[in-house]
């Protein structure tokens, strides 16, 4: 069986800088990609807590600090670091081909198009 | 129970009684005194003459505790008489004082050279507490000081004095300084640190005569050459005080003869410290007298067995500013010995290390003693270093934990207060000791010159299962370590990078606390000379503005000393509309601030602006509130605006532990609010108080005064001192008030305003290395850090594909 899957291109590897991370917005959506020393990550841009702009974190390992009250997220699964904080941010499979930056975004899309319907 | 009277209430008497007492002997103890006082560290009295600690700061053992061990106290008396016959003794009074055994524990005196004139008034030595407490009084500044002999005693009440304002001379009989533990290279590197300092030398000099009617009024030479003085302090050495010995009838040849188990020729009679000689060697550091104590105390109490060997000596000598190591034999005519050296005039920096058949048996240390553990390592342990031969001058960083593990029990770890490794380890065990804290409170360790407190941290952590980091200082989990111990890494392993630090010394992946804390600490230490990690900043100091709730940031342009033009105001008004900025607000600070302005659009706010940054983002330099003083007030008595401008342009674009907020007012009505500021300026009629460590934020506190001085130059140079001083010594995100009641504001002058010519320069010449390497941070308008510093990255394409699943 076959599904489609939407992948958006997104920018080159080299405009996110190591341990930095970048907000994108495709359509309604923003999100944000960060590098982890070569590997990319893309989460979205904004913490459940009070909005804030997580592509301004500071990195520290594999979680993002949120710039405005310091929430800690776990960039490879959404989960808070801390048990004690309960929303989790939707996360975005990506990958690199050609040193070109993709983010699937079919998980949106689907819910873009529930909401729509 | 038998009699013991110990005559002599110094370090090894006392030291000795101690270990007598651990051994819980039958004695019924008396010690004598000749001084006044309970026993003190005599070692830190050039602390107390420069004013770093109190008298009662360096009492060892207080009156409680001889009380409390049933010792019967005579200060006070000094003893004239021994009368081996009856077995007594007898002070000056007449009294007669019984005894079975008796310790000879007489000290020494300095030593007056027979130079005509060395009776007259202000005319001192620098023995005792005595002694110091005369020197305090009589230093004031200006005092014209000539210091006779350039060893160390000589050098530390030099520096002493100096610190006192005194205007002093030290003159040496011999070519070099200190020549019994330097080498003539070596002496002069030390010179040239002292003379830095502002203390002049003269060598080689051999003083004829003290001149004056009464009072001295002059040295002259051997050569007829003449010097004026009001002040003479001779410090030409120490005699052994072996003359009741000599009187009784002992074997006294410089000083008392005592063997291995510390016995002089009568079988009831024994003898400690400086007053002994040992196999003809007389003692002047305090290392092998403890030794000696230990030794005694074993001996006196029947336990005869321990003897006393003088080892080579180790010499680590503290005079402030300056740091010299010496150990072993300095001898290099000696067959065999080959010398290795190293020498960095720029940096005062002077090694040298001697070798026998591949081993380390000497070495010279002067300006850079950082290796010393390791070096005296591999010499205490006769490491064969063959295999090292191309890093024995950069010894590479080793683990002093393994260092203090392969240490002998018996070794000395605290070199001031004769603490060994056994006794710290049985502490730790017996008292649950934890903490640094409470290790120096039981031991004593580390708690005069603290030159030991790496290893006995070291100890302790190897050997307390539940050791705690002193929690107050340390950085963060991360990076577990203070702040100090983290700038000695830093610097000492030139690390210029955060993620290098925190692959080295740290976890790998560091975190919001620290990695601001570490990209500071660099920044200060490197200025410039480094790699500077964007990640490791938090969002304000990526974009140079600071973020706002909804993600906006908040733009406020320089406005030095709050003076504005009509043509700056224009091109706000104009920046405002053009980018439709939802709010402008007079701020606090005399600055104006556009709220609201979207990160792409910062770079053409800054261009349109054609203003500098204020910084008022960073933990940095934020602006000078100033009055307007003379120039218009008609209270005024100084120009406040104008050198408010001033010193903000002499310290902004630079970065601080926390932001630093300063005030320059034109007189005491204060309407700029100067003393509650990091730093202000508080102008009078014909001066200016530099005030430091004001605050009116969370906490309200009025700022300390630190110096008043006459002139503006003057004042912008205080506070240059002060800004420099907690740049360098501030953790990061501690307020300039927070730091100030930390160091105590007597400490920050003494380190800034009142330190010598070289170390005030040296602050000066930091920061201004630091400054002209700072720039705008809003020119990175036009050379952004990479290319999506500010640019909003916008996706290129969306592909449709099947996939199986």
């Amino acid at each position: 069986m076959t599904a489609e899957r939407i992948w958006t291109k997104i920018t080159r590897v080299e405009n996110i800088p190591p341990r930095e991370g970048r907000p994108v917005r495709v359509g309604d959506l923003e999100i944000a990609i960060f590098n982890l020393n070569g590997r990319f990550h893309t989460i979205e841009n904004a913490c459940p807590h009070k909005g804030g702009p997580l592509c301004d974190g500071i990195v520290t390992g594999n979680a993002v600090v949120c710039p405005l009250h310091g929430r800690h997220f776990d960039l490879e699964t959404g989960m808070p670091v801390r048990a004690s904080e309960p929303s989790c941010l939707a996360v975005f499979p990506t990958r690199v081909d050609d040193g070109i930056i993709s983010v699937d975004l079919t998980a949106a899309y689907r819910a873009t198009d529930e909401a729509a319907a | 129970m038998k009699r013991l009277v110990v005559v002599g209430n110094g370090m090894a008497g006392v030291a000795c009684v101690e270990h007598i007492l651990k051994r819980n002997p039958d004695f019924e103890i008396t010690i004598f005194g000749d001084e006044t006082h309970v026993n003190y560290n005599r070692i830190l009295l050039s602390l107390v003459l420069a004013g770093e600690k109190s008298a009662d700061e360096i009492v060892l053992n207080d009156i409680e505790w001889y009380r409390s061990n049933n010792i019967r106290t005579r200060l006070g008396v000094r003893i004239s008489q021994i009368d081996r016959q009856t077995r007594t003794v007898i002070d000056e009074t007449g009294e007669v004082t019984p005894y079975d055994k008796l310790i000879l524990a007489t000290g020494s005196s300095a030593f007056i050279p027979p130079i005509a004139g060395v009776d007259k008034a202000n005319v001192h030595v620098f023995r005792t507490l005595d002694d110091t407490r005369t020197l305090l009084e009589k230093a004031r500044k200006g005092l014209k000081t000539i210091v006779i002999g350039g060893g160390l005693l000589g050098l530390e009440a030099a520096r002493g004095l100096q610190v006192r304002g005194c205007d002093v001379t030290v003159i040496h009989l011999m070519d070099s300084l200190m020549e019994r533990q330097l080498d003539a290279t070596g002496g002069e590197y030390l010179k040239r640190r002292i003379e830095g300092m502002g203390i002049r030398v003269m060598l080689p000099r051999q003083t004829a005569a003290l001149s004056g009617n009464g009072h001295v009024d002059g040295v002259r030479f051997a050569t007829g050459e003449e010097l004026e003085a009001e002040l003479v302090v001779i410090a030409a050495g120490i005699r052994p005080n072996a003359e009741l010995g000599r009187k009784s009838g002992l074997a006294v040849n410089r000083g008392i003869v005592v063997n291995d188990f510390m016995e002089t020729s009568d079988a009831d009679i024994f003898a400690v410290g400086e007053c002994t000689e040992h196999r003809g060697q007389t003692f002047g550091l305090v290392a092998p007298l403890f030794d000696q104590a230990r030794v005694l105390a074993a001996t006196i109490t029947e336990n005869r067995g321990p003897v006393f060997s003088a080892a080579a000596p180790a010499a680590k000598l503290k005079i402030m500013g300056v740091d010299i190591f010496s150990a072993g034999a300095i001898d290099e005519a000696e067959p065999g010995v080959e010398v290795l050296r190293y020498e960095d005039p720029a940096l005062g920096a002077y090694k040298k290390l001697l070798l026998k058949e591949n081993k380390l048996v000497g070495m010279i240390l002067v300006g850079d003693i950082q290796d010393e553990l390791v070096y005296m390592d591999w010499m205490r342990s006769g490491t064969d270093l063959s295999s090292m031969r191309r890093q024995l001058l950069f010894p590479p960083p080793s683990d002093l934990g393994l260092e203090v593990a392969d240490m002998p029990d018996s070794e000395t770890i605290c070199g001031c207060n004769g603490v060994r490794k056994g006794e710290i380890i049985q502490a730790i065990h017996q008292h649950g000791i934890t903490t640094m804290g409470q290790l120096k409170q039981r031991t004593k360790a580390s708690t005069s010159c603290g030159s030991c407190a790496g290893l006995c941290e070291k100890l302790l952590r190897a050997v307390a299962p539940d050791f705690q980091e002193e929690t107050k200082t340390t950085l963060c989990a991360c990076v577990p370590f203070s702040y100090e111990r983290l700038r000695e890494i830093v610097r000492g392993q030139k690390l210029k990078s955060v993620e290098e630090v925190l692959a080295v010394y740290g976890n790998r992946k560091g975190c919001e606390v620290c990695k601001p804390a570490l990209s500071y600490m660099l920044d200060m230490l490197w200025c410039g000379d480094h790699e500077e990690d964007r990640s490791a900043r938090f969002i304000n100091d990526r974009v140079h503005a600071n973020i706002q709730k909804d993600g906006t940031f908040s733009v406020i342009p320089r406005m030095r000393g709050g003076v504005t033009s009509p043509d700056e105001l224009r091109r706000i008004a104009d920046v405002a509309d053009k980018y439709n900025v939802p709010m402008v607000k007079v701020t606090g600070s005399q600055r104006i601030d556009l709220l609201g302005v979207k990160k792409a659009d910062l770079p053409n706010v800054w261009r349109d602006l054609g203003m500098t940054s204020g910084q008022a983002y960073s933990k940095g330099v934020r602006m000078v509130k100033t009055c307007v003083g003379t120039e218009f007030c008609r209270f005024g008595v100084q120009d406040s605006t104008n050198t408010g401008i001033e010193l903000e342009r002499r310290l902004e674009n630079l970065f601080t532990p926390h932001k630093f907020k300063m005030g320059v007012v034109g007189c005491p009505r204060n309407c700029a609010e100067a003393t509650v500021k990091d730093l202000g300026f508080v102008g009078q009629d014909g001066s200016w108080q530099v005030v430091i460590g004001g605050a009116a934020g969370k906490s309200v506190r009025k700022a300390d005064l630190l110096v008043t001085v006459e002139t503006t130059e003057e004042a912008l140079e205080a506070g240059e001192l002060f800004f420099q001083y907690y740049r360098e010594h501030g953790n990061y995100l501690e307020r300039s008030y927070d730091f100030v009641e930390r160091l105590g504001i007597e400490k920050i002058r003494k380190e800034t305003v009142y330190a010598s010519v070289e170390e005030r320069r040296n602050l000066l010449d930091r920061l201004h290395r630091s400054k002209e390497l700072s720039r705008d941070a809003w020119l990175e308008r036009d050379r952004p850090a990479n290319a999506t510093q500010f640019v909003q990255i916008e996706p290129m394409e969306t592909v449709r594909e099947k996939q199986l699943v």
